[in-house]
């Protein structure tokens, strides 16, 4: 592929261009998740009945995917360290950990809609439910992209390539920890 | 070019040490909901007839995510040492979210208003609040009274 | 995504002239066709574009036939049937708004001109810019595709108002709107991909020298309208998504039959659809500026006043869009905020007028075609916008709703802002982006015949408007009261002909400049930005002998106390300009 053309090395925020780009993706996905969530809220304030369906939702498994999330951006944030230290085997390392955690975020995921869809809460069941798969399942879609980038870099951080990226992956991924913190109380504890 | 020779000023511990923070945010907020009740028994027991079980929950669920998410921003994120202007625009985004509300809330979150009256929405509650009160008379009606 | 680049942090820096050693040898393929070169991502959408244009066009030459000779054969298309003549209106805005004015205003000219006016070699992520323009390509796929399948073409407005739109067994269309939505929906990813890139690249790449207030007008525009399409889109792509589900997988977001709320989508939808208006409103501006500034030989009338005028435009912006709502039953007290906000936001537009009128005051205009077209935009938008506040006060509202005056409002600004926008910017830099020049003489008729004849498409339309014709019918001879006026709307198609019979002669213009132009040098129109100081085309990585400093702002035409009457950017103080 090409070399870098020289604007992409010019940096007259201060702030590196690929950071600077992953901090707009992030402004941009705040109104994306935003719009979505702002939609349930109203719904959920303006129909007394979601309480019934929302109490049917399980905070364990909630619960348990907020901390396999939370650790996961541990690791990215370790991962990140690493790679400000020059060490590009210890960053993939960490990052092919966050990308486990996201991993095991997914499973539980599918065991839980497993679990939910068996009982009849579909996709189609009722108004709670609609945006309740829509809004984890669009913040899994997320998830799965953020693993697969991850792998990407990790992959070029064993070799002590492209070591900034780590970083950028990292704010990328809190970003995704940030949104389920907030679909976390959303989704499963607000009842 | 090279983020890596900046300097966050923070060892492993120091990330270790704000996961573990949000861990025990993470428990609060769990345990929060289902100590409510007992936590508003508790109030009333005193005298403070202001506390209410929701509120609790309210805090606990929401503050407790801001809280966290603010954690996470600011030391994951490294916003705190980020130029100040990111903020910024992040807060912006969010003010954006906080309009789109206030605009809409009116016409979504309302069901009648001068002049209209949303009909197909104040059916469908009515109609599954019947139906959930048919059905938690059957089985659980303890739980069917806990909500709200 | 592979990441094949072996460039590491440590080598590149020192690898100043990168370009020089692959771009020789390159495949047809690699060079025009999966190109990370911004100036040819930029041709590609510019093209498609204009590809798209046509299509849009044929489509209004189509439903305009039929609302001035019902129910008779369409030369070229033959008998409009109901479902043809919504899908055709449907996709005519659709396709005029998203694939004509954004590619060629925002995408086009953004990566045209954005790294050549800084004084940068490319884009910063040229490969993240080659796949917006194959996301975006895509997304016209689609929705030409989308024609074709059983059903046939969307045919639920382009505003695409639930439950007509979220329901199959209302819009009868159950594929074309759901390729329809998946076509918007891409659409936007393309631009958000595009907008990171305009908006990192012009922040962080610009030459050295060049601080916040030497930008071009049109850069800071073209970005900030990257800025507000960034922070308006995402309740859409949500509203998008959930509109999706509500089609293909029966969920019912907005379908109140099955427990949704259909104003919710004409929320989501506006608050990015009114920030909308000025994403390909302001770069328009851009162009205009820059070309009156070149063709006045003045300088810019209060660049800063001008910028912080865009600024407020941009923030206003976000606070008006349920003027769209007036009628749709929306709570009463939010139409008088909304009515008040968008009153109040005809004020910076009418501001950034009177200072762009500042700007010909006394200067020495040259009515080449640029400058004619820059001010017929003026000319035309002014227009546009007087008659917006019509539509902007809620209780005129009431009456003026859905009829063909919000029709012809809206396309007093679009047409001005994509199409005549376009042909400013277009004949301005048509000489840098293929080195020759265009013909004035056939530019001037093609500016002449193309003014007038829109004027009489849409001044008929007012009059009706005002007369109570309705948007949205397919035939008026079906409704006694609307069937009298029948002459004005026979008078407006025969000028919608005359139009595009004119566009013929731009094609022929753009095509015969191309092989037969005279060459036009590195700096035709004796202006000061930093592209004029490339070759014309300019080469890959646009300045092999080096990239341009910058030393002072770009309107800088007729300073006292200088021999010639423009001083360019790059030329350090105290020399005679470069050329």
């Amino acid at each position: 592929m090409s070399a870098r053309p020289i604007a992409t090395t010019r940096s007259a925020t201060g702030i590196a261009t690929g950071k600077l780009a992953v901090w707009w993706v992030v402004g941009s996905e705040i109104v994306i998740f935003g719009g979505l969530l702002m939609s349930y809220l109203m719904h959920r304030l303006g129909h007394p009945e979601w309480a019934d369906y929302a109490s049917h939702t399980n905070p364990w498994f909630g619960g348990i995917n907020t901390f396999v999330l939370l650790t996961s951006s541990l690791f990215a944030v370790l991962a990140h360290h690493a790679a400000e230290k020059g060490d590009g085997k210890k960053a993939a390392a960490w990052l092919v950990g966050t990308c486990a955690g996201g991993l095991i975020f997914i499973g539980i995921k599918a065991v839980e809609w497993t679990i939910e869809i068996s009982h009849g809460y579909t996709i189609t069941a009722n108004g709670f439910w609609q945006f309740y798969y829509t809004a984890a399942g669009l913040h899994a879609l997320h998830v799965i992209g953020g693993c697969i980038i991850m792998l990407i870099i990790a992959n070029d951080a064993r070799k002590q390539l492209e070591l900034h990226r780590v970083e950028l992956i990292g704010i990328y991924w809190h970003f995704v920890d940030i949104v389920w913190i907030f679909l976390f109380p959303l989704l499963y504890i607000a009842k | 070019m090279a983020e890596h020779e900046e300097h966050t000023g923070h060892g492993q511990s120091y990330y270790v040490r704000i996961w573990g923070i949000l861990l025990a945010l993470l428990v609060v907020s769990i345990v929060g909901p289902v100590v409510a009740p007992a936590i508003e028994e508790m109030a009333a027991g005193v005298g403070a007839h202001a506390v209410k079980g929701w509120m609790i929950t309210l805090i606990t669920a929401f503050g407790i995510a801001i809280v966290k998410a603010y954690l996470v921003a600011a030391n994951f994120m490294h916003l705190r040492i980020e130029k100040r202007y990111i903020t910024y625009l992040l807060i912006t985004m969010l003010m954006l979210m906080l309009l789109f509300f206030a605009g809409v809330s009116p016409d979504v979150m309302r069901h009648e208003g001068t002049n209209w009256q949303n009909v197909a929405a104040e059916q469908e509650i009515d109609r599954a609040l019947k139906a959930q009160e048919a059905a938690g008379a059957e089985s659980h009606g303890a739980e069917g009274a806990e909500q709200h | 995504m592979a990441e094949a680049s072996t460039a590491t942090i440590e080598t590149h820096e020192t690898h100043t002239h990168g370009h020089d050693d692959h771009h020789h040898e390159q495949s047809f393929w690699s060079k025009y066709v999966f190109s990370t070169d911004h100036k040819i991502i930029a041709m590609q959408y510019m093209f498609t574009g204009m590809a798209m244009a046509l299509i849009g066009g044929y489509m209004s030459y189509v439903f305009r036939m039929q609302l001035a000779y019902p129910g008779q054969s369409v030369p070229g298309f033959g008998v409009v049937s109901q479902g043809e003549y919504n899908a055709m209106v449907t996709n005519h805005g659709t396709i005029m708004i998203f694939w004509v004015a954004m590619p060629m205003l925002i995408a086009a000219f953004g990566n045209y001109l954005i790294p050549l006016m800084i004084g940068a070699d490319d884009m910063v992520f040229p490969r993240i810019n080659r796949l917006s323009y194959q996301v975006f390509l895509i997304s016209a796929i689609i929705l030409i595709a989308s024609f074709f399948v059983p059903g046939g073409g969307f045919a639920g407005a382009w505003t695409a108002y639930p439950p007509l739109s979220a329901n199959a067994e209302y819009s009868l269309t159950p594929l074309g709107a759901q390729f329809w939505i998946v076509a918007v929906a891409l659409e936007f990813v393309a631009f958000l991909l595009g907008g990171i890139n305009f908006i990192t690249t012009l922040m962080n790449s610009r030459a050295p020298g060049m601080k916040m207030y030497d930008i071009p007008m049109v850069l800071w525009m073209i970005v900030i309208a990257s800025v507000l399409f960034m922070a308006s889109v995402g309740p859409l792509i949500a509203g998008a998504v959930m509109l999706f589900m509500d089609q293909s997988i029966g969920t019912g977001f907005f379908d109140p039959s099955r427990g949704g709320d259909p104003i919710l989508w004409q929320h989501l939808f506006w608050f990015f659809g009114h920030p909308e208006v000025y994403v390909v409103l302001l770069p328009a501006m851009g162009i205009v500026a820059d070309v009156m500034c070149t063709f006045a030989r003045k300088k810019l009338f209060n660049y800063k006043l001008i910028l912080f005028t865009v600024f407020a435009t941009g923030i206003i912006s976000f606070f008006v869009w349920a003027h769209h709502q007036f009628v749709a039953g929306i709570d009463p007290r939010m139409a008088n905020v909304f009515t008040v906000t968008t009153l109040i936001i005809s004020i910076p537009i009418a501001e950034m007028l009177f200072l762009y009128i500042a700007t010909l005051y006394g200067g020495s205009i040259q009515l080449t075609t640029p400058m004619l077209w820059a001010l017929g935009f003026i000319a035309e938008f002014l227009i546009g916008g007087v008659t917006g506040i019509f539509l902007g006060a809620s209780g005129a509202d009431v009456y003026f709703h859905d009829t063909y005056f919000v029709l012809a409002h809206f396309h007093y600004t679009f047409f001005p802002i994509a199409i005549i926008g376009f042909y400013a910017g277009i004949t301005y830099w048509f000489p840098k982006m293929f080195g020759k020049m265009m013909n004035e003489t056939l530019g001037k008729i093609h500016f002449w015949g193309t003014t007038i004849a829109f004027n009489c498409i849409f001044i008929p339309l007012f009059i009706l408007g005002a007369a109570g014709q309705h948007r949205r019918i397919y035939n008026f001879q079906n409704f006694p009261d609307l069937a009298g006026l029948q002459g004005l709307r026979v008078f407006a198609t025969t000028a919608l002909l005359v139009m595009l019979a004119f566009q013929v002669v731009f094609l022929v213009n753009f095509v015969v400049s191309l092989i037969k132009g005279k060459p036009a040098g590195k700096n035709p129109w004796k202006s000061n930005t930093l592209e004029w100081t490339a070759d014309s085309p300019p080469p890959h990585g646009n300045w092999p002998e080096g990239l341009p400093n910058c030393y002072r702002g770009p309107y800088e035409y007729s300073v006292p106390g200088r021999e010639e009457d423009y001083w360019p950017q790059n030329v350090p103080p105290d020399t005679a300009p470069a050329e």
